[in-house]
Parts: structure tokens; sequence; C-alpha cells
């Protein structure tokens, strides 16, 4: 057993429903007990869907146990037939389902269903909502892709690709989706079928047809990318166009692949983030230490954007979802700092704390985490909230995704000149760390009370009076390390009481 | 999925016979209640026993994230929990020690079940019982089932409400008459009924939870008690095994509805009507004037129940005596035939009241009926607004102060909102 408060993912059968719902004329028949219809929420609450998710959930309860929940089963999948007459049906098992072990796959064989029928096998108590997701696309593919389709040729047409991975619910999937489209667009490359984001069978079938595929998201896609690339020998662009960087590499790789001169676009085209990061006026994000958690390809994808397009220094990183440990591992190596890889909100709460940064991109849960302790935030990640479905488009992806963010990771710090001042002017009783920036309302200041601090300043014993003053004047996102390396300075060398010049002794002394 | 069946199983002479469905229901599990329940008891936290599904329920149900260390959270079963009872209990044992070392502060604990808990078997009863004694003197231990095989939204409360009535302390056969209000209630609608219970006379008044488990009140052959939510059916039961007696009244949502309940009380107490007449008079005044607000904008409209809270059938009451909506179908997961009997009673004449769910069959009779508002779980909600019927979040009405006579302006109001948003919106 595992004691969890919140969780990053929810259960597997949550991951088969946010690729039933992304697709058309896909239906889905969950064999769940009726409290599981919760999930129909975070389709038509949290991203504001205005259909229901086409889920039907067979709802047995105590009663029916150990004599009709298989034939409740069958009954229902004919309903599902009768009334919404999909054109392939998508069968599993929920949590409490698979204990009662009634095979909904053997179940649905034997009525011969006048239609496709993927049954599921997503174990739920050793796996979660990202694996489910990317299993159910992989049999979907599996099942209905027709192997005989092969790409026409070559001469009479543009190249021609498919995006996997984008589903529903994902973390700005349907403006990256967009972006992207209209880059290779403009890049002389048609896209086939983009899934399971809007798909429908009829485009599961025809996945063949494309030249290569595009993996836009790994943690849902690259079952089903691996199954094309044996099956249809059709290369795989595992690059995410997440950043500047990311995304010129992107183009080339996509450009060579199609046997196309990439050189006129990357001309043409650049992120506005490259000249906004270099100019004058954001010197001052230079090192801003930042905390990066999410699933592992934002993460590592955000950390790269921090490090090499921002100039933040990188003083955590991690994510939740194992399957991606290993990439979040080489990255952290790069940065020099120790991976995170953990679902548990509370070790991300506490290494959060311990790495005091100026800035956490992480998913709804570091949110309030960065919220309690007054740090600023950006959300980088799924999981996310209703506020995370912004009306306007806001993609993550190419060049104008380096845009969005640019202002979405920018704007919740202290402007520049600003910064100064309030590290110059430290008493002023209105215009201080406490009052927040001036762009940012009041919600923004940081709390009377906030633990990082509160820590901080419990209690400097072993401090003079003065220099505990002087202490209190540095800014209160590094006053912590300050403390800390004081400390540890005068303990090296034996010092018993900190005086105002053991302060800056140390703070010339980390300072080499 | 099934044909619903017409029973003939009148409730009363005046309405329609209810229509019994059995297919998909679109309900939360009783689960849900700990997000209220864990704020009402400050000193009880409450370990589901459970999935990674039932963890993942809470956190999406709750809408926001109470982000304080909530006093509730998921010991999640996995693979090798599955293996056998007996590593299964030494796990929960692992789990609760962790927790009780974290949360020092906590005097009751209830293990709460789940589908995947019950049809393991995982007996949490006797788990309880295991780990009462493993840490008598600091921690009390109970257990209830808020699985969604066993129970549907509100009767999680029921469940939790009728696990506390044996940790009740026993009153002697001579102790004074006393009341207790059972439902939690918002403090603030708590402390509006302890003053009027004040003025009225009553002066031996505890509620069914208190804010701290340990201020249980008491009970005995004299003890009285008053519903407060209409979903209570087995507290109630288990009330009444310890000689508790209910007192027979209408539901305290609207102005009818409370002042029937407070003159329930009185009575059963013995205090002359005249005397509540006047205590209530300057409540009623104030109610009514905030119903008449809302009146203009609710009256003659329609409005449609699905099945949710259990609140359906007061709250249609409510709606149709004192603010005049017209009712069209009034549905609820499970009909109290004896709690609601009186309720019941007070609906207008023909109204189709429905028990159960076929979600689909019954959103063919929304999308027949068109009604000016449909009260719906978080599911349904947005879906139907987007085919242009304006819904109310029934959730909502399990998460307001809407009991009262100062709340009676609220609860229509929630009800007034989407058509007043509907009317000015011109996108
Ligand atoms: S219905 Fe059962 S399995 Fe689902 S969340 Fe509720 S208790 Fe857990």
């Amino acid at each position: 057993m595992q004691l969890a408060v919140w969780t990053y993912e929810g259960p597997p059968h949550v991951g088969a429903m946010r690729v039933a719902t992304a697709m058309e004329g896909v239906h889905y028949l969950l064999h769940a007990p009726q409290g599981d219809t919760y999930a129909d929420l975070l389709f038509t609450m949290i991203e504001r869907r205005g259909k229901r998710p086409p889920v039907t959930y067979t709802t047995f309860q105590a009663r029916d146990l150990g004599k009709d929940t298989s034939e409740l089963f069958q009954t229902a999948a004919m309903d599902v037939v009768a009334r919404f007459k999909p054109d392939a049906m998508i069968v599993g098992a929920s949590c409490t389902a698979e204990l009662i072990q009634d095979d909904p796959a053997g179940l649905v064989e034997r009525m011969a269903l006048p239609l496709p029928v993927i049954p599921l096998e997503l174990p739920s108590y050793q796996r979660k909502e990202h694996w489910g997701a990317a299993e159910t696309f992989y049999q979907i593919v599996r099942t209905l892709a027709d192997k005989s389709r092969r790409p026409s040729e070559q001469a009479s047409r543009r190249p021609l690709v498919n995006l996997l991975g984008p589903t529903a619910l994902g973390f700005r999937h349907r403006d990256d989706v967009a972006e992207i489209t209209g880059l290779l667009g403009r890049l002389g490359i048609d896209v086939n079928v983009t899934a399971p984001l809007g798909a429908t069978v009829a485009d599961i079938e025809r996945l063949g047809e494309a030249d290569f595929n595009i993996l836009l998201y790994p943690e849902t896609g690259d079952l089903a990318a691996q199954y094309l690339e044996r099956t249809f020998r059709q290369p795989v662009v595992r690059t995410v166009p997440i950043g500047v960087g990311a995304t010129n590499e992107f183009v080339r790789e996509v450009a060579a692949l199609a046997g196309i001169d990439p050189a006129p676009l990357l001309a043409q085209e650049e992120s506005r983030l490259s000249w906004w990061s270099r100019s004058i006026d954001s010197t001052y994000l230079t090192g801003k230490r930042v905390f990066i958690f999410g699933d592992g390809t934002h993460a590592v994808a955000a950390a790269r954007i921090a490090h090499e397009e921002l100039g933040f220094k990188v003083v955590g990183l991690g994510c939740y979802n194992r399957e991606y440990a290993r990439e979040v591992r080489e990255a952290a190596k790069r940065y020099d700092v120790e991976p995170l890889i953990t679902d548990d909100h509370l070790a991300v709460e506490s290494a959060i704390e311990a790495a005091q940064p100026e800035l956490v991109l992480g998913t709804q849960m570091e949110r309030h985490i960065a919220k309690r302790f007054a740090i600023p935030c950006a959300v980088i990640s799924a999981p996310v909230h209703v506020q995370d479905f912004p009306a306007r488009y806001s993609p993550q992806m190419g060049f104008e995704g380096a845009n969005v963010i640019f202002d979405s990771w920018v704007h919740p710090l202290v402007m520049g000149l600003e910064e100064h001042l309030l590290t110059m002017f430290r008493d002023d009783f209105e215009f201080h760390d406490g009052a927040g920036a001036s762009h940012l309302g009041p919600g923004h200041a940081a709390p009377a009370e906030q633990p990082v601090a509160a820590a901080v300043e419990a209690e400097a014993s072993g401090w003079t009076d003065e220099a505990a003053l002087e202490l209190k004047k540095i800014p209160f996102f590094v006053r912590g390390k300050a403390r800390r390396n004081t400390e540890l300075f005068a303990a090296e060398r034996g010092i018993a009481t900190i005086e105002l010049a053991t302060l800056y002794e140390a703070k010339a002394h980390y300072a080499r | 999925m099934n044909a619903p069946a017409r029973l003939d199983a009148q409730v009363n002479g005046d309405c329609a016979p209810v229509l019994r469905e059995r297919g998909q229901r679109e309900v939360f599990c009783g689960l849900t209640g700990i997000i209220w329940l864990h704020r009402r008891m400050q000193d009880a936290f409450f370990l589901v026993v459970g999935s990674r599904t039932c963890a993942h329920l809470l956190q999406s149900a709750a809408g926001v994230m109470i982000f304080a260390e909530p006093r509730f959270a998921t010991a999640i079963m996995e693979e090798r929990d599955l293996a056998g009872l007996a590593d299964a209990n030494q796990e929960l044992d692992r789990i609760v020690a962790q927790l009780i070392a974290r949360r020092p502060d906590i005097r009751t604990l209830f293990l709460v079940g789940s589908c995947p808990s019950e049809v393991i078997k995982l007996d949490l009863a006797k788990a309880a019982q295991r780990l009462g004694e493993a840490y008598a003197g600091s921690v009390r231990v109970l257990n209830y089932s808020g699985s969604g095989i066993e129970t549907t939204f509100t009767q999680g409360e029921d469940a939790c409400l009728a696990a506390l009535v044996p940790v009740m302390p026993a009153l002697p056969a001579d102790a004074p008459t006393n009341l207790v209000v059972v439902g939690t209630l918002p403090d603030i609608v708590e402390d509006q009924f302890r003053r009027i219970f004040a003025d009225l006379g009553i002066t031996h008044v505890g509620s069914l939870p208190e804010r701290v488990v340990a201020d249980l009140p008491g009970i005995g052959p004299n003890t009285l008690y008053l519903l407060a939510q209409p979903f209570l059916g087995d507290t109630g039961q288990a009330l009444d095994r310890r000689g508790a007696r209910r007192i027979e009244a209408l539901f305290p949502f609207g102005v009818e509805g409370t002042s029937d309940w407070f003159h329930a009380a009185a009575a059963a107490f013995g205090i002359p009507t005249s005397h509540v007449d006047a205590v209530l008079a300057p409540y009623r005044a104030r109610g009514e004037l905030a119903l008449l607000r809302h009146r203009d904008r609710l009256a003659g409209r329609t409005i449609f129940f699905m099945p949710d809270s259990q609140l359906e059938v007061p709250l249609a009451r409510f709606l149709s005596r004192e603010l005049g909506m017209v009712l069209t179908e009034v549905g609820t997961p499970y009909l109290h035939a004896g709690h609601l009997a009186r309720e019941l009673a007070a609906l207008p004449p023909g109204v189709q009241l429905s028990e159960g769910q076929d979600v689909d069959r019954q959103l063919d009779r929304v999308r027949a009926l068109r009604p000016d508002l449909t009260v719906c779980g978080l599911g349904l909600a947005n879906p139907l607004e987007s085919e242009g019927l304006s819904t109310k979040w029934a959730i909502e009405l399990v998460f307001s102060p809407i009991h009262g006579f100062d709340q009676a302006g609220d609860l229509a109001e929630l009800f007034a909102r989407p058509m007043r948003r509907r009317d000015v919106l011109r996108v």
C-alpha cells in the first residue's frame, strides 16, 4: 500500500478515457462501479468539453456481484451499439472490475458484435494514467491500422506525416497540434493523420500512408510509434519541439527525413524568445534559481529552455512518471542536480523547500506548493486545472510556443530594476518584497508568514542582533541560503558568535 | 439498460407512480462525503483503503484542492496487497502507524472501505478493532463503507454517522430530555439553529457529528433526534436502536420547511405553539422577504432533478411551494419513504418521481421536456449547457449553507443565478 493525499496520475482506465474522448466515433465500455463516473467531470469541467466523454459504465452494485455482473456487461455492450452506433468500441475493466474477473474481452468476443471491438488489459494495481493512454492508443492502432496501406508515389505529392500522441485533457495539446501542423505546412509537409486527438477509425486505418511519424508526446504515443516503426517501417521523429533550440533541431530532423532544405524556413522564422532573452531587460534573469518538476518530457524540455535560453540556474529537476526516469536522470546530470523521481507530492514539497528556488515550474501540485511558499510559479506539465486550459491560443511547441513560454515564465517574476530597488530599500513600509511585484495583484505578494523565510528567521541563535538584522535585509528567496552558508562558514572556523563581519566574510568566501 | 419498470408502488395518493430505473448511474460514490466530513470533524482523519481510482476521485470531486494538508488520505492498494489478506492487514497497520506518526493530533481515525477493499473482503471492522486496541487511549479507530458498490454520494455521510452512533455516550433513563440534530451543517447554520433552539427554550441540544468527535452528545431513552438531512436512513436506524426517537418534520429548507422543523421540535418538548410562532416570526419575515426577490424569476419555470444527493425531494417541495416552480421529473438515487413521508405529501399532485437511474434514457427525457433548469452532476452540466439547457450543479447544494431561514434566499439564488446568467449573456 502507498499512502497518498494527492496523485499526479489517475488510474490507467482514465488514460484510456483520454484516448477515447480525443477520438471521433470510438466508444469505451468500462466495467466499473458508479463512483468511477466521476472521471467524466475531468473532461466536461476541467477541459470544458461540451460533450460527454464517449464512455458507458456498467455501474454494477454489491447486489450484482456473484450473479449477473457479466450479463450486465453484455446488456450494456448491446445498448452502446444500439444507442451510439460507434465505429469501434474499446472495452475494459476499472480497478474493481479487475478484481471480480468477469473477463470483458471474452464476454464481448462471444457476442460477435457487428463492429471492431478492442479489449484492453490495463492492470490498475500496477500501472497509471499515462501508460493506460499509451497502451490504449497502441491497441487501437494495432487493431485498426490497415496493414496494406503504404505511402503513395512520392513524386506526385508533398511529404506526408502522422502526428502521434495528443489526447484529451493534455497540457496544451490542442494548440501544439495547430502550431506544429502550421510549421510543417510552411516547410512543405502535409499531415496525414493526427491521432488520437480528432482521429476517426478511418484515419487510424490509413496511418500507413504517411512517410514517417512525428511523436509529439512520448508518454502517450511511443508504444504506437514503435509499433508503426516495426510494422510499416515508418521512421519516427522523437525530438519534442519545445523551446527554440529543440524546435530548430526538430525542423532540421523533419526536413532531412522529408528531403527538404530547412534553411529558408529557419532563416524566415524565429521565436521572439531569442531576442527577448538577449535584450538588456532580461539581464536580471541570469542565474535565477529554478525548480522543475512535471512529466518526464516536459520537465526535460523545460530544463533545457531554462538553462540555455533564459540563462536560469536549474536547482531541481524531476518527474513523477518513472517510465521517463532515465531521460530525467541524464538531463539532471547535465545541470548538475540530483534527479527527483517520485510521485509523492510531499517529497516534492520538501525538495522545493530545500532548494529555495526563485521560480517553480511544475504541475498544478507544484503551483499549490509554490503558493504556500510564496514562490513565483508557472505551469509546464499535466496534471493541470481548469485555468490551464486557456481560451486564447497558447501552444508550448514550435516558435510561437517558445514565445508563450517566455511570457508565462517571466511574468510571475519581479521585473529587473524593480528588483534592485526592492533590495536597496528594504525598509520602505510600502515597497518591500512582502508587497510583491508591481505588475501583479495583491494575491501575488509574499505573505507575512511564509514557511521558507519563517524557518530561516525562526531562531537566529548564535547571531548578534546587528548581524541578524542585516540578514533580514537580504531578499527572502536567498536569505535561507545566506544563513546556512554563514553558519557553515562559522562552524568550520569555530566562530561561536556570528557578527556583521562574519556574514560578509562568508559572503566573500562563497562568492569565489 | 434494462427497460424501466413502472412499478405501481404508490408512495402516496397524490404522486404519480415512481419510475424505477436500472441502468448506468451517473453519481459519485460515498467516498465523496469525506470532502465535507473531514472539515467538520476537526480531530478526525479519514483513511480510505482503496485504489488509485479512489484517490483520484477524492481530488477530482473536491474541484479545487484543499491544499492545507487535508485530514484525509488514501492507502492505495498495490499488486502485492491483493496476494493475501494477511499481508494486506499488515500493510494497513504499517500505513496507519506512518499516518499517526505524522499526525499525532488525530483522535479519531475512520478506516473507509472502498469497492476494491470490499471485493477482496478486507475486513475493516476487524482492522478497526485491532488498531483501536493497539492505539487505545490515544486514537479511536472506527470504520464505515464509502464504496460505490454500497453507497451513493451522500450515503457516505450516512454510513459515517451511523458508525459514530455506537460511540455516543449513554445517558441514564432519568436524564433530562435532550435533542440531537443529525447531519452535517455548515458552522454558520448550526450557530443560527442553536440560537433559535435557545430562544424556544430547548437547552440540551447536541449535533451528530460535532465539530470535535470527542464532544459527541449523549444518547438514551429520553433522547429525541431531528434530521437536518434527508439521506440519513442508516443513521436513523442506529439511533432508533439506541432508544432515541425521531421527531417527524419537513426538512429545514425554505421558510416553510424550517418553520415546520422548529415547530415539530418544540411540540416534542411541549412548548406552546404561540411561543414558537412569536420566536420564529422575525426569522420568517426575513426569509420571506429574501425569497420575494427570486419568485418573479423562478415562478412558472420548469425544473428537472437528475438523481444526485437525495436532497431532491425536499428541494423540489421548497421550489414548488415557496417559489412557484413547476416540477417535471424529480429523480433521486434512493427514496426513503419513511423519512420523506411528510415531504412527499407536500409535493404537488402528479409529480413524476424517479428512483435509481438509466442516465441515457433520463437525458432523453430532459431533451424532450427542455426544462428551464436541470439540476445535475458535474459530468453532465456542460454537455447540457452546450445543448442550450440551463443547469445547476447539484454538488453546490451539498457544499453551500442552504438550510434555515436566513439561507432561504441564498438557496433560491442558487437556482435563479443560472437563469439570470442566461438572460444577461449576449454571446
Ligand atoms: S466507486 Fe468504488 S472504486 Fe470507484 S472511487 Fe468509489 S469506492 Fe473507489
